[in-house]
């Protein structure tokens, strides 16, 4: 067969496919998304796949897959799987019908997230089967592998992959797909209706499938000693630290390379490391291997005594902490340096108008963020918001945050913010609880009709699914008076038009009880937005500027200000889409359209 | 022995596109190849980084401060910033393209337009190329990230490899006469 090139998520979903996985559904979240989005884009024919509101929802929705006799997978980012636990954990004593894989992408050093959680915790803890690949190649060869454990041992498997393993790019064979047949529903409510006198009894024999699973990881391919004799040291690893290991001792030690995780077999443990005078654990996050490890009795164990819990490693890391620190070369140039280059909100990005306007109010309101494109905003100049701490937390923090300020005699309005994506999410619930608690604050929809951080994803809200097949596009502002919030107490409008936004924010601020705003503009990358607008930028007439500055107050990065001349300039036309937001704050009439 | 080449740019410049081609053509060289990227969130108008090792067997993905043979910037400042990680005696290859990041934008910081001259102070091998400029001569300032890949694989003495069916085989009908003629002017510049 072929060889090409792949990301790890790309051949997790090649992997899916061979598999024979009929079901697919996943919430997209860096590094994770692209798994689901190659299953939708190159395998739709076979494997039926989509973008759940949420991560317990693509949980609940493989499991309910799985039961019905389709081998299915969920997958998420290392976050995403704590808003899938509560299924998760009840999934490992039900067990599954067909094969069930839930992949878990951590996220050490926080290239896109909010924390450093290492998810190989979940998997003793929900009492899950775990395989963790190091390589591309792995990730196809596993995922098949974990199918057949899955079904074997009646358990979901945790497929754990990192950022480096998820986007990092190697040589891949290709294979074919195995038909899998849908396998046969039957009723089983001793098996799948975890009341307590069947949960009971699933507890007993999960733990004993367990028992049988360590059997079985003491022979598993997964598994793999590279053998070096005449050494006194072995190492321990698993996932793309094995990587780090190669490059730094070559095949100077020995090396257990663990690929099944969970159960751990104790015995393949003891005998490798009995065998060593020095025992080296390098694992990335929690010290989960150096555990297991120490609890067999061995004390010879260097693991996070010298490699650190955070961040993620990388061969000199793991040099450096093993070997001793070695000077690292490096060219000095003397006199510059480059500017720092945070990433923004893009120019012609809806959000920038609604945070404008907030900014210009600041003063009225205390704002709480959220997880999106918009979590941007919380930079200077705008200065958007300020916490954000989780998916839907922008909203339900309000009712909280809203009472302990009048508490304090604060006379600001708790505001919050989430996007369209975020509101299917988790929004919805936490606006349903503003409104029963009448929670005096302002929820903010800020819909521009994708799920734009992660890349343009589908949701609920889009005329489009992830398979390309047309959706029924569920109306935000329906949900929205459908709890009963009245005209005196919504607006919706386009966050671009600073005067509908000034006055939306004045009567948010002077109404009682909830108040919803949902600001509606298509993100400016979305390509038929970008199409319609290609072309279109804006001019700022040297004469008319003054130097005043007031049009680099919206932080956009497409206007600069030459500091020499005193006159703003637009930098970049290519990427102005002439939204009009800074058109909107020159006095002097010095800036205008060009290029229609 | 493995060579380590990282590609920096900023986000929509075409960088990760450039590494995947490279990564093809040299898999089809019978090289074992791993490639990098991290996007996400850094994608938002923020430095972006990719890395490329090859070799006999390459097992780490990533590359270290020092470690890299070769440094390709799609922009000035971005060579700069990317410079701890180029090893001793390595190249870099970068283009005089200037985009102004939000600090420089609003004031808050300087942009230094020198920044070449005063690498090329301490740093032997610097390579000063006028992509996006010939890019733009081109017909497209996007192709610019292929005229970077010319340079680099004659830079890297990898021009036996059939790049040509391999830009053939990356780009939509309508823009391979474009990037081919791209890559031609990057491999014959000076």
């Amino acid at each position: 067969m072929s060889k090409q090139i792949m990301s790890g998520n790309e051949a997790v979903a090649r992997g899916c496919y061979e598999a024979g996985v009929h079901f697919a559904a996943a919430y997209p979240g860096t590094p994770s998304t692209e798994i689901l989005e190659n299953i939708g884009g190159l395998y739709k024919e076979e494997i039926y796949s989509e973008w759940a509101p949420n991560e317990k929802v693509a949980a609940e929705a493989a499991l309910g897959a799985s039961i019905g006799g389709m081998r299915a997978i969920c997958t998420f980012k290392h976050v995403g799987m704590n808003v899938a636990a509560d299924p998760i954990f009840t999934a490992g004593y039900c067990g599954v019908n067909a094969g069930l894989v839930y992949v878990t992408a951590d996220d050490p050093a926080c290239h896109s997230s909010q924390n450093e959680q290492d998810n190989r915790l979940y998997a003793p803890h929900a009492k899950l089967a775990m395989v963790e690949p190091s390589d591309s190649q792995e990730c196809k060869d596993f995922i098949k592998k974990a199918y057949e454990i899955s079904e074997q041992f009646d358990i979901p498997v945790l497929f754990r992959m990192t950022t480096r393993v998820c986007h990092s790019k190697s040589v891949v064979e290709l294979g074919e797909r195995s038909e899998v047949p849908v396998k046969k529903y039957e009723r089983r409510p001793e098996k799948y209706s975890m009341l307590p006198v069947n949960a009971r009894k699933r507890h007993v024999i999960r733990e004993a499938l367990l028992q049988d699973l360590e059997e079985y990881a003491y022979t598993s391919e997964l598994n793999r000693v590279e053998k070096v004799e005449g050494t006194d040291t072995g190492v321990i690893t698993s996932g793309i630290s094995y990587q780090y290991v190669k490059d730094v001792f070559g095949d100077s030690v020995s090396v257990l390379k663990m690929g099944l995780t969970h159960p751990l077999s104790r015995r393949l443990l003891q005998e490798f490391a009995s065998g060593y005078k020095h025992l080296i654990v390098v694992e990335e996050g929690e010290p989960y291997l150096e555990n297991a490890l120490k609890i067999l009795g061995f004390t010879n164990v260097t693991g996070k005594d010298k490699l650190t819990i955070q961040g993620e490693f990388n061969t000199r890391v793991v040099r450096d902490s093993l070997l001793g620190k070695q000077e690292v070369f490096s060219y000095q140039v003397e006199g510059v340096q480059a500017p720092p280059r945070p990433p923004v909100l893009c120019a012609g990005c809806p959000h920038r108008g609604f945070y404008y306007a907030l900014s210009r109010q600041s003063d009225k309101f205390v704002s709480s963020g959220d997880i999106g494109c918009y979590a941007l905003a919380v930079n200077p100049p705008l200065n958007g918001f300020d916490t954000c701490i989780c998916m839907g937390a922008g909203f339900s923090s309000l009712v909280g945050l809203s009472r302990a300020l009048k508490a304090q005699g604060d006379t600001r309005k708790a505001i919050g913010e989430l996007g369209d994506s975020t509101f299917f999410h988790s929004g919805l619930t936490s606006l349903i609880d503003i409104v029963a608690s009448q929670t005096n604050a302002v929820a903010v929809i800020l819909d521009n009709s994708i799920t734009a951080m992660t890349g343009h994803q589908e949701n609920p809200g889009t005329v489009r699914n992830l398979m390309g097949y047309e959706s029924p596009a569920i109306s935000i502002e329906a949900l929205v008076r459908a709890l009963g919030i009245d005209d005196d107490h919504l607006r919706i409008f386009d966050p671009i038009d600073q005067e509908a936004a000034k006055e939306a924010l004045e009567a948010a601020y002077q109404a009682e009880g909830p108040f919803v705003i949902i600001t509606k503009r298509p993100c400016a990358l979305i390509k038929e937005v970008a199409r319609a607008n290609a072309g279109k930028h804006v001019q700022i007439d040297p004469d008319k500027c003054v130097g005043c500055k007031q049009c680099m107050k919206v932080a956009c990065p497409s206007l600069a200000f030459d500091s020499e001349a005193k006159k703003a300039y637009v930098a970049d036309t290519a990427n102005c889409n002439q939204c009009g937001l800074c058109l909107q704050q020159c006095k002097f009439g010095a800036i205008g359209k060009a290029g229609e | 022995m493995t060579k380590s080449i990282i590609l920096v740019g900023v986000g929509g410049q075409g960088t990760i596109t450039t590494s995947s081609i490279l990564a093809r053509g040299l898999i089809a060289g019978g090289k074992d190849v791993k490639m990098s990227e991290i996007h996400g969130m850094s994608q938002r108008g923020g430095t972006v980084v990719t890395q490329v090792k090859y070799g006999e067997k390459v097992y780490s993905p990533i590359i270290g401060e020092g470690e890299a043979d070769l440094i390709v910037s799609f922009e000035k400042v971005e060579a700069l910033r990317a410079l701890p990680y180029l090893k001793e005696g390595g190249t870099v290859v970068t283009d005089i393209r200037e985009i102004f990041p939000m600090p420089v934008l609003t004031g808050a910081a300087a942009y230094p337009g020198d920044a070449i001259e005063q690498m090329q102070k301490s740093v032997p091998n610097v390579i000063v190329v006028r992509a996006a400029e010939l890019a733009q001569q081109l017909g497209n300032v996007k192709a610019q990230n292929i005229v970077l890949l010319g340079a680099l694989v004659k830079q890297l003495g990898l021009m036996e490899i059939d790049w040509r069916s391999i830009i053939r085989d990356s780009f939509p009908e309508k823009l391979v006469d474009l990037n081919l003629k791209a890559f031609e002017a990057g491999t014959s510049m000076e």
